[in-house]
């Protein structure tokens, strides 16, 4: 047993702590650390900068443009990018249906969106949720009817990501509505250009629009976009939620935060001295710290136990992560908002990002009321935290 | 980064595991409390046998040359176990304590006898107004020719009634916290002017209210650096810190799984009572708890020999603030699960509750290494690699 990185393991953590701060654009670099929202380029050029590295997806495998790292290595890599900070990868081609297509796809299903996925060149979005159908993925309703060579979609999604921005969504489908609801569920590719599909904003709590509702009106899709057989897309959702929950600890986010908030507290005073100096609100970071620093260790325990496992299946412990990783982010934002106190009130920070009048208040301020609003959303998202509660008595427990 | 053991290590947590598991169920243990010294000199011979006594010596006098990862399985194990001997007491704390500051004659004599499981050993520190305050030391020690003159109220000493040499802290200068001026000593437990009260602790282990009068040491008992002995003190309860937090998953991960099982035996309302969602969630939290305290025992086992106090401290203080926590989520968790039963002095799950309980009121608690911790700065850094 030893905790420490090893000699090679720290010198890759220099190459790409090296590289990041060298090709980072400043810009992005700080609204990453103070909470500002990104705008679409922020996400293509970030990307596009690793790509040409060829680090865009280190995760794949070697022949689709992966790295072949280690799992500390990917640990690393991610951990590093999280605190640079960085933009992390858009999530609904890398970590998503990029892998389902490795993983189900005909060859030239991968041939034609891998490489676009790895580049950015489509934006992808995930049409899973529906108004219906949150917790109990698996009732979803909209149909896929088979005409031809086609399929015919109708129905609605919801919470969909940057749908206002895709090129691209990914869909679960109902092709067989008499068979038991997992296995009458089709995964099919959609061009978001396709008449038919009406995309519809949410705004959220804190004011931002990130999510949204998607319409399908008679939307016809040739029956080579969906992905392995037809009723059997739920093996390939399945499969897609393992691999979304095992990168949602967030460690190296959540690093970054607690330094944010350390800057905060020292530059807010309470009384004749600095908030940090207050006993009372320093026991309280020193309280997510310590939780923070546990989860790392349970967060390494488990990628440590990658390399003896077998399969691709993921790690029921990963549930952990997501709930522990999930109360962590949220506790601290809390303790980001409650570090600024009554300037957690004015409302000053819109989600058209062009908001260019001075600060009330101290100048970082203004994201945090809002990301506290905003990021309840984690323990909901990705399979809520009582969903996760249900997999590990099951998976876990044997209850 | 590499959590597996190595052969040896494997091959020493079979050997204890195999040997708690068959020698130390619940019925024998309380067999054991009731001896006379409230834990089992047969077993303190089994464990001197499998080595477990000697374990973190050096071969030179008489030990293995384990490190803290030996001791965190041992330690793992008897906290499954729920094992009374001195231990603790003897091998991590009198013995860190000598093999660290004792001078090269009485590591001579007297490791061995420790190794051998010959000779026990206490740490006789904490003072009755000292809370957990490891400097506060009231208890005095004056020069005395050669030697010193020890005097002093020593209260909650673990398995200090059974002991036949104690470590002892004593103050040679300064104010009564004062983290200078505090020196140790190596006293025989019947020594004139020593006289001590036994009595049972909560969790079934044993202590002692140890009482100094005029007590005469020797030059040679003095262990450490006369007057300077606090980092020292400092660097030995870390290691014990590192061991309770190993014995405390120990039992966590016991009380979890008698939990767990309970829950499908148990039926109401026509069905095992582990079919109730509420229930699994609780279940879920108590799990959660468990390894997150697993994590950072771990850590503190790693970090428990590191030679930068600060960073070490850290880490310790890091640690115990989880396992407390983690201890009552597991602890409370798996007495209300268990219902009416978990309340019976009868049925295991409440002695493993009050173990953990216990340990978390051992070298402070979890607020305590909460305040120590926000003193220190934290401990996610600057710099971004752990």
């Amino acid at each position: 047993m030893d905790l420490r990185f090893t000699p090679e393991e720290n010198a890759f953590r220099d190459e790409v702590r090296t590289f990041f701060k060298e090709n980072l654009p400043d810009g992005i670099r700080k609204k990453a650390a103070e909470g500002i929202r990104y705008v679409k380029e922020d996400i293509v050029t970030w990307q596009r900068i690793l790509n040409k590295k060829g680090w865009a997806v280190p995760h794949w495998p070697k022949e689709y443009g992966g790295t072949g790292w280690s799992p500390v290595q990917l640990y690393i890599f991610k951990e590093e990018m999280q605190q640079a900070p960085a933009p992390e990868p858009l999530p609904f081609g890398t970590m998503m249906v990029g892998p389902v297509i490795i993983a189900f796809g005909r060859e030239d299903q991968k041939q034609k969106y891998l490489p676009r996925i790895r580049n950015l060149d489509d934006w992808w979005c995930q049409g899973f949720s529906e108004p219906g159908a949150g917790s109990d993925l698996a009732s979803l309703k909209t149909s896929a009817k088979r005409e031809g060579d086609h399929y015919i979609i109708n129905g609605q999604k919801t919470w969909t990501t940057s749908a206002q921005y895709a090129d691209w969504i990914f869909v679960l489908c109902r092709t067989d509505t008499a068979a038991k609801k997992q296995e009458g569920i089709t995964f099919i590719l959609v061009d978001m250009k396709t008449p038919g599909i009406t995309v519809r904003p949410i705004q959220t709590i804190d004011g931002s629009h990130e999510v949204n509702e998607v319409f399908f009106d008679d939307v016809k899709v040739p029956v080579e976009n969906r992905i392995y057989e037809e009723n059997k897309g739920w093996d390939c959702a399945k499969f897609l939620l393992g691999n979304e929950r095992s990168g949602i600890a967030r460690v190296g986010a959540s690093k970054a935060q607690v330094r944010r908030l350390k800057e905060i507290a020292s530059m807010e005073r309470i009384g004749d001295k600095p908030l940090i100096e207050d006993e009372r609100f320093a026991m309280k970071i020193a309280a997510i710290e310590v939780e923070l620093k546990a989860l790392e260790m349970t967060q390494l325990r488990v990628v440590a136990a990658e390399r003896t496992r077998k399969g691709n299946r993921p790690d029921p412990a990963s549930s952990i992560l997501k709930i522990k990783g999930s109360e962590i982010q949220q506790g601290i934002s809390e303790l980001l908002m409650e570090a600024i106190g009554p300037y957690a009130l004015p409302d000053q920070f819109r989600h058209d990002d062009r908001w260019n009048e001075p600060p009330v208040g101290p100048d970082y301020a203004p994201p945090l009321a809002p990301q506290y609003f905003n990021w309840r959303k984690i323990s909901i998202y990705g399979g809520s935290n009582e969903i996760q509660k249900n997999i590990i008595a099951k998976a876990i427990l044997g209850l | 980064m590499d959590f597996e053991l190595s052969d040896e290590q494997r091959l020493l947590k079979d050997s204890v595991e195999r040997l708690t598991t068959q020698r130390y169920d619940f019925e024998t243990r309380k067999k054991f409390m009731a001896e006379p010294d409230g834990w089992s000199r047969a077993m303190w011979k089994q464990y001197v046998d499998l080595g477990l006594t000697a374990l973190p010596f050096a071969e030179e006098h008489g030990g293995v040359g384990g490190g803290p990862v030996e001791t965190m399985i041992v330690m793992e194990a008897f906290g499954r176990a729920l094992a009374l001997e001195p231990y603790l007491a003897t091998v991590v704390l009198g013995g860190g304590f000598l093999a660290r500051g004792a001078s090269d004659a009485v590591k001579g004599e007297l490791l061995p006898k420790v190794a051998a499981g010959e000779t026990l050993l206490a740490f006789a520190h904490i003072e009755r107004q000292a809370r957990y305050d490891l400097a506060d030391v009231a208890a005095t020690a004056k020069k005395d020719g050669a030697g010193y003159l020890l005097n002093g109220e020593k209260s909650l000493a673990l398995h200090g009634d059974v002991a036949d040499r104690l470590i002892v802290s004593a103050r040679l200068s300064g104010d009564q916290r004062s983290k200078n001026g505090i020196g140790l000593f190596l006293v025989d437990a019947k020594a004139a002017g020593v006289s001590r009260r036994g009595y049972p602790t909560m969790d079934g282990l044993r202590a002692a209210e140890i009482s100094l009068a005029n007590v005469k040491v020797g030059a040679d008992d003095v262990i450490g650096e006369p007057g300077n002995a606090y980092p020292l003190i400092e660097r030995v309860t870390d290691s014990a810190i590192a061991a309770l937090a190993a014995e405390a998953v120990g039992a966590m991960g016991a009380m979890h799984e008698i939990t767990v099982d309970y829950l499908k035996q148990r039926k109401q309302f026509g069905v095992p009572i582990g079919n109730f969602q509420v229930l699994q969630h609780r279940a879920g939290d108590m799990l959660i708890a468990l390894e997150q305290a697993r994590s950072m025992a771990m850590l503190a086992t790693m970090m428990s020999e590191e030679e930068n106090a600060a960073e070490r401290r850290k880490a310790i203080s890091a640690a115990k603030v989880q396992i407390g926590r983690s201890g009552k989520i597991v602890g409370q968790g798996a007495i209300q699960l268990h219902g009416g039963i978990g309340m019976t002095m009868e049925y295991k799950v409440g002695h493993y509750f009050k173990r953990v309980t216990m340990i978390d009121t051992m070298f402070g608690d979890a607020d305590h290494h909460l305040a120590a911790l926000a003193r220190m700065g934290g401990i996610v850094g600057k710099a971004s690699a752990s």
